[in-house]
This record gives structure tokens, sequence and C-alpha cells, in this order.
């Protein structure tokens, strides 16, 4: 190669980006365990087995039960309209299916409370409807629908289009219904794809932070998932019992990482 | 019917067409659309003058001030950090290398607030870098730094990952040709390598950029968040919105919104300029 003549350049360049890495992303990450684990497993099982953190947990595995299935349905539902029709404004669609990355999550809980709180366009009716949006699990979840749409759609529809649609034409002249050619046809052909989205989009949904923090009101108990309930032990100076919890969603996202990894070498074929 | 059937299968269309369309139109609408129309609408209600007012107010030109300083600096950063990275990941073979590669990725698999937790400890006064830096002199918690430390952790990603496909698909012959015409390899990497990627490079940049600065879970950790000193622009405009001043918030959000929706463009220009380069190389 180029620096065959030159072998001190790589080990130098290899070194350095090696040393850099274990500065900027691996010493934030063993930090968390080393925390969390600094007083002994029996207070870290103490501080998990806390009723406001389990309180928290389980809601932001509900928030993620809820967010996932249904953006995996959009995800399918746009990359089959997008990827096997042709219609006008197709490149708009993909556009705006990709709208959610470019807004900060926080400007997307601003635009929830304009539009569903109590001064928000829709307040007024739904006070008088008696529903509560805003600073409850509706707020949560529909936050989280925002900031993660764009996860499954965007690993599927590339796909699909590189695939083109000539198995599932076949499949319509031998009489396939819709369902049949999707489930037997292209479902096969994106398993892995969608897996991968999946993966990207709960890891993404259990984080969500900002957007959340803007509607869910931080009631402790109440609405408070599990990476608010972080801030607000951090907050209470309860330092040990905030890296417990962060510990459980540092494992949630390595585990994210190494699916992806075995994900990433099946997802084209 | 029958007809109908036949002409569409002639015509080789496949079904559901309308079934998915009509499910993405609507979700698009109600989860996407109709909140940022919101929050547009609102932009219109405050009006230019008013939305001037509210952004030029020495609290908020020292959040955004802040807010871009620390942006640029943690971009800075990424360039040089995430250059090296792709370069390393693409060019050399050593043990090690998946794990460096999948180490990229920590930073969006990880939750910023989680992120924003152990930036914050592990530089503070008793934390595995605070203490020693503290003992230098050096303040990172709380100051400028942090901030900028805290966004570029986030954005880490960005430029490695655009850079990374563009330097795997680089033709080894032109290298090949200047080495033989005696080229010494930092020439080789400043007039045939660099010009290659340096469409995707700026892109990568200026998508960082573009997250750094509406980053809120990692930076409000560390920040310490004192007005007019600490404050980004995302944490100004959550305050107001707890003081009930959605007018406040809105301008300021509306102009971050603005900041991401240029540097978007800017950067989908060029990504398509990589694109047209990367034609022309072959």
């Amino acid at each position: 190669m180029t620096h065959s003549r030159n072998p001190l350049l790589p080990r130098l360049l290899i070194a350095l980006a090696v040393g850099l890495t274990l500065i900027l992303v691996v010493a934030p990450l063993a930090y968390i365990f080393a925390r969390a684990l600094q007083e002994g497993w029996r207070v870290y099982a103490q501080n998990i087995l806390d009723p406001a953190t389990l309180h928290a947990i389980w809601l932001t595995t509900l928030v993620a039960l809820i967010v996932v299935p249904v953006n995996l349905v959009f995800g399918i539902a746009a990359a089959w309209a997008i990827a096997k029709h042709r219609f006008p404004g197709r490149g708009v669609l993909m556009t705006v299916i990709e709208i959610p990355f470019s807004i900060s999550p926080i400007i997307a809980g601003i635009c929830y409370l304009l539009l569903y709180g109590r001064q928000g366009l829709l307040g007024p009716w739904l006070a008088e409807h008696d529903l509560q949006v805003m600073f409850a699990l509706p707020g949560i979840v529909l936050v989280t629908l925002f900031v993660t749409a764009p996860f499954v759609a965007r690993e599927v529809l590339p796909l699909m289009q590189a695939q083109g649609s000539e198995q599932e034409q076949a499949a319509v002249t031998l009489g396939a219904s819709g369902w049949q050619i999707f489930r037997r046809v292209t479902l096969p052909n994106i398993r892995w794809a969608l897996l991968y989205g999946v993966v990207l989009c709960t890891a993404r949904a259990v984080g969500e932070f900002g957007g959340v923090s803007v509607v869910s009101g931080n009631i402790r108990g109440q609405t408070n998932t599990l990476p608010l309930h972080i801030e607000l032990l951090f907050n209470d100076l309860n330092t040990s019992g905030a890296f417990a919890a962060a510990s459980t969603l540092t494992l949630l996202a390595l585990v994210a990482l190494v699916l992806k990894a075995l994900l990433e070498g099946r997802k084209e074929g | 019917m029958t007809v109908a059937v036949a002409r569409v299968r002639a015509k080789r269309v496949l079904p559901g067409f309308t079934l998915s369309l009509g499910t993405t139109l609507v979700y698009l609408a109600v989860i996407v659309l109709i909140p940022v129309v919101a929050l547009v609408l609102k932009g219109a209600e405050i009006g230019p003058a008013g939305f001037w007012a509210i952004i030029s107010s020495p609290r908020a030109l020292a959040a955004f001030r802040v807010t871009f300083t620390a942006a640029a600096i943690a971009t800075l950063i990424n360039a040089l950090y995430g250059l090296l990275m792709a370069w390393v990941l693409v060019r050399y073979d050593f043990p090690g290398k998946r794990i460096l590669d999948a180490l990229m990725d920590i930073p969006f698999a990880l939750p910023t607030a989680v992120a924003g937790l152990s930036l914050t400890a592990l530089y503070g006064p008793t934390g595995w870098f605070g203490a020693p830096l503290e003992a230098g002199g050096v303040k990172v918690v709380y100051t400028l730094a942090g901030i900028a430390l805290a966004m570029a952790f986030t954005s880490i990603p960005f430029v490695v990952r655009t850079v990374q496909p563009v330097l795997e698909d680089l033709d080894p012959a032109m290298e090949q040709a200047a080495l033989t015409l005696g080229a010494k390899p930092f020439t080789i990497f400043r007039r045939v390598i660099f010009p290659s990627i340096l469409p995707a490079w700026l892109a990568g940049c200026t998508i960082a950029l573009a997250r750094s600065l509406g980053e809120f879970g990692a930076v409000v950790f560390i920040a310490g968040n004192l007005p007019f000193n600490t404050e980004i622009a995302a944490l100004l405009a959550f305050i107001r919105l707890e003081e009930y001043d959605y007018t406040g918030a809105s301008a300021i959000a509306l102009a971050l919104l603005l900041a991401a929706l240029v540097l978007l463009a800017v950067s989908n220009l060029l990504q398509s300029w990589a694109m047209r380069h990367k034609g022309a190389a072959r």
C-alpha cells in the first residue's frame, strides 16, 4: 500500500486513533459501570430495586412497547408505497420521513406542546373532553413516535428499492394476494433490515430525553421515564442511584450494538 | 371488476398501494407535519418584529453565542478525530479493528442523558479525568469546554461514517500512479486523496454541527446552566416553557430549527457534490 515504505506512520496513526478513542468513547462508557458498582453489588441492587427506579424502567419499557410496533408498521407501509410504486412526490415524501432526524428533540417537544398543551391549538377542545395528552403517557408516546419515526423506514426503503419488484410481480402473475406476496416474498427479503431498524428504533426510544422532558412534566413515580429519572437522581445528588439507573440503559445500548454488528452482514442478503 | 384487475395486472402494478400510501400520509401528517406546522403558526403569530425582539434579547444572544461557540469547537474536534478514525479504519489492518469500528456507534446507541451523566462525573472534581485536570488548574465541568465536550461526544459518528464509505470506494490506481511518479505519501494524501473525500468530510462536519446546535440531553448535565455564561439555546427554550412563556420558547425553537434546516440543505448540496465527484473519478 501507499505507506509500505514508511511503516512508522501507520503505527503512529493507529496508536493515536486507539488512544483518542479510549479517552473520548471508552472512558465515559467504562466509567458508568465503575460508578454504578463502586459501592458493591448490594447497593447496586438496592438502587435498581428502588420503587421509583423500577417504575421508571416500567414506563420506559411500556413506551417502547407501544412506539416500536407502530413505527415498524409505518416503516413497512412507507417503504412498500415508495419503493414498489411510482407516483409523483416520492422524493418529497422521502424528505418528510427524514424530518425528525433534522429536528432537535426539544424542538419536537415544543411543537407538541403548542398543539396539545393547555394554551395549544387543540388545548381547549382536549380540556372540554377531559383528555390529558401533555404531562401524561400519550404525550410521551407521541413525542417518542416523532423522534423514532424514520428508523425502520430508512433501513427498509433503500433495500426494497435495490431489490426491485420483479419477484413480487411474478407472484402477482401467479395470482397471489397482496398479503401473501408481502408475507412470502417481500418479508423474507427484508427481514434482517427490518430487525436492524427495530433495534435502532428501540435503542432510540428508550433513551429519548429532550423531547420527553418537555412533554412529561417529570411527575415522580408517574411520568418519569428512565432517562428523566437519571436526571432527577443526579439533581438529588444521588449519584450512585443515577449511575445504577444509567447502567441499565447502557447495557441495553451495548446489546443493541452487538445485535447491530451481527445484523450488519446479513442485512443485504 | 375483472377488467380493472386485468388492467392492473397488465400494468404490472403491485397491490396495497392505496393502503400503504394512505397509512404513510396519515401517519406523517399526524405525527410529523401537524406538530411542525403548529410551531410555524406560532412563529407567524409572533411576527418578524416580535421574533427579532426575543432572539436579540441579551440573554438569548448570550445563549446563542455559547451554543454556536461550543458547537463549533465540538465540530472541529470531530472533523479531525473523525477523519483520523475513517482513515485508520479503512486503510490499516490491525488486531481489534472491528471493535474500534463498533465503538464508533456508541455515541448514537447511548442515551444522551447517560452520556451527559457519565461525562459530568468523569470530568468532575473526583472523576478519573477531572481530578488530575483540576489539580492542573483546568476546569471542564460547568464551563464552555464541558459543553463542547458533550456536544463532541454525541456527534462523533457523523464524520467517521460519512467519510468511511467514500474512502473505501477510492480508486487505488490514482495513488499508485502518483507513487510511481515519485510523490511523497503526504503529497499523495493532500493532492490525490483529500480532494476526493473533501465533500463527504464537509458534509459530515455540517451534520455534526447541526446535531451539536440542538443537543440538549448530554449538555444540561455538564453545562452548569448559568444564564449568560453556560446556558445553551435549547435550555433557554426549555426554561421559557417552564415559565409558561410559550412565545419566547417558540421563537428560540424556530431560530434553532432554521439553523438546522440551513445546515441540512448545505449538507445535502455537499453530498450531491460528493456523488458527482465520485461519478467523475470513475
